[in-house]
């Protein structure tokens, strides 16, 4: 079981990479796109602005491989805080951004009143159905998050957790193969741990 | 709901780990590996360390000892000290970091704040003014440590940080900084009504009732403290059970 996390310079990979052996992955940390070939699955992680984060993504020829590993072989792939944003179809931080489009919806940034932007700590996560990805989690559970941006999928089966800060926003989506949480379950102790777990699991049996 | 966050706060010199008296006379504190190791199994918040001697004497980061411990660190882990540039910012990032705290070198580039926002996210700069009190009750900035003055008065200063691009603001107070008599509420709440972003109050906690009381009298986010739970009994799971009973939000595991 290899997974990889992609390297495209944007933030925190080595909390990613050291949770993932934690929970007993094999883990290869790559700039090369061509690595994509050998994973079982994959880690888009991501600390930074959606267009910078595209741009890099792009430039590596991630954007192709990706799009090969991920929709033609469905490899399981699991974006997280900013990786998850980016399977949007677009974004808005800076200026409007063509996302990877693996979840049709659109990133726009947290608008509101009385309640503190960036969204940064713990907060619950709300789901209305079972998921193999929340498997032995609790729902209402606490998780990491850091962000000022959220995702808005088009498509109500792709919400898997809700999280309310201000209002309710989309804090998991899923469609098929393709996971995205906007809080760091790499940075959530044990919980994210169980969470790592299952996505790997998953990946296993595909 | 967002829960409010307890920080312990890790000083680190020399690789040992130290707590001071109002930003004097470091005392050691064993390494600074076993206390992250403790507060990972404990589950805590959230980590800040800070790397006294690159901020005091103007090095860069050591980029090898903080890998190494972020290694060790599945929650939370904010670093500052002795960051100057954008590329020091990036590599922090990735040896582990989640966010990275500045405060000299934003006097001596505020264009650094807008640049990091810019190309990592506001959410990952955590801007960090260390206070001082004037006798006219003014506040004043301080930097390197709490070595030299700025001229810069905290509001104004938290204002201009905040449009340039910080994601939270670590608010500690010179004065009452290891004396664990207590945060500055007034300095805490002059902060909190007028800025948008989340304050982290630091500096003076002693007990738990100091960690209410900058939460539901000064409105801080989140509570960094050091003393406190590295010289008494106290802990920051029974923090959370004392805030729970006064009406805090807090994270249980």
């Amino acid at each position: 079981m290899t997974t990889l996390v992609i390297d495209y310079g944007m933030g925190n990979l080595a909390s990613v990479r050291r949770a993932l052996e934690e929970c007993g992955s094999d883990v290869i940390v790559s700039k090369d796109a061509d690595d994509i070939e050998d994973a079982n699955a994959i880690i888009l992680p991501g600390v930074g602005a959606f267009s910078e984060g595209m741009q890099r993504l792009h430039d590596m020829g991630w954007g192709k491989a990706l799009t090969k590993a991920v929709l033609e072989e469905k490899t399981p792939i699991l974006g997280i805080c900013l990786g998850m944003q980016l399977l949007a179809d677009w974004g808005y931080e800076h200026n409007k951004t063509k996302g990877l489009g693996y979840i049709a919806g659109e990133v726009v940034k947290l608008e509101l009143q009385n309640t503190r932007i960036p969204h940064i700590g713990w907060n619950e996560v709300s789901y209305k159905e079972e998921n193999l990805l929340l498997e032995h989690i609790s729902n209402g559970t606490d998780f990491y998050f850091v962000h000022s941006y959220h995702f808005i999928p088009q498509n109500q089966e792709a919400i898997l957790g809700t999280t309310t800060h201000g209002f309710e926003f989309v804090s998991i989506v899923q469609n098929n193969n393709i996971f995205g949480t906007q809080f760091h379950p790499e940075k959530s102790s044990k919980n994210g741990f169980v969470l790592l777990r299952n996505f790997l699991k998953f990946s296993e049996s595909c | 709901m967002l829960k409010t966050r307890i920080i312990p706060t890790l000083l680190w010199k020399d690789l040992g780990l130290v707590k001071g008296v109002a930003f004097d006379s470091w005392r050691r504190l064993g390494t600074v590996l076993p206390a992250i190791k403790v507060y990972n199994s404990r589950d805590v918040d959230e980590l800040v360390l800070f790397d006294i001697i690159a901020s005091e004497e103007n090095t860069r980061p050591d980029f090898d000892i903080i890998e190494d411990l972020a290694m060790e660190c599945f929650v939370p882990f904010t670093v500052g000290g002795g960051i100057r540039t954008l590329e020091d910012v990036r590599t922090l990032l990735s040896v582990g970091a989640d966010k990275i705290v500045i405060n000299t070198a934003a006097f001596d580039s505020p264009q650094l704040i807008s640049q990091i926002a810019e190309r990592f996210g506001s959410q990952c700069i955590v801007l960090s003014i260390d206070a001082k009190r004037h006798s006219n009750g003014d506040y004043e900035c301080y930097r390197y440590c709490g070595k030299e003055k700025t001229g810069k008065g905290v509001l104004d200063w938290a204002k201009e940080m905040e449009n340039a691009g910080a994601g939270e603001i670590l608010l500690t107070s010179i004065d009452n900084d290891g004396t664990m008599n207590g945060y500055d509420l007034e300095l805490i709440k002059m902060v909190t009504q007028e800025l948008s972003i989340p304050v982290i109050a630091s500096g003076g906690a002693g007990n738990y009732q100091d960690l209410a009381d900058a939460v539901l009298l000064g409105g801080a986010e989140a509570i960094a403290a050091a003393s406190i739970f590295h010289f008494t009994e106290q802990t920051p799971q029974a923090a959370k059970l004392y805030l729970k009973e006064k009406g805090v939000s807090v994270r249980f595991s």
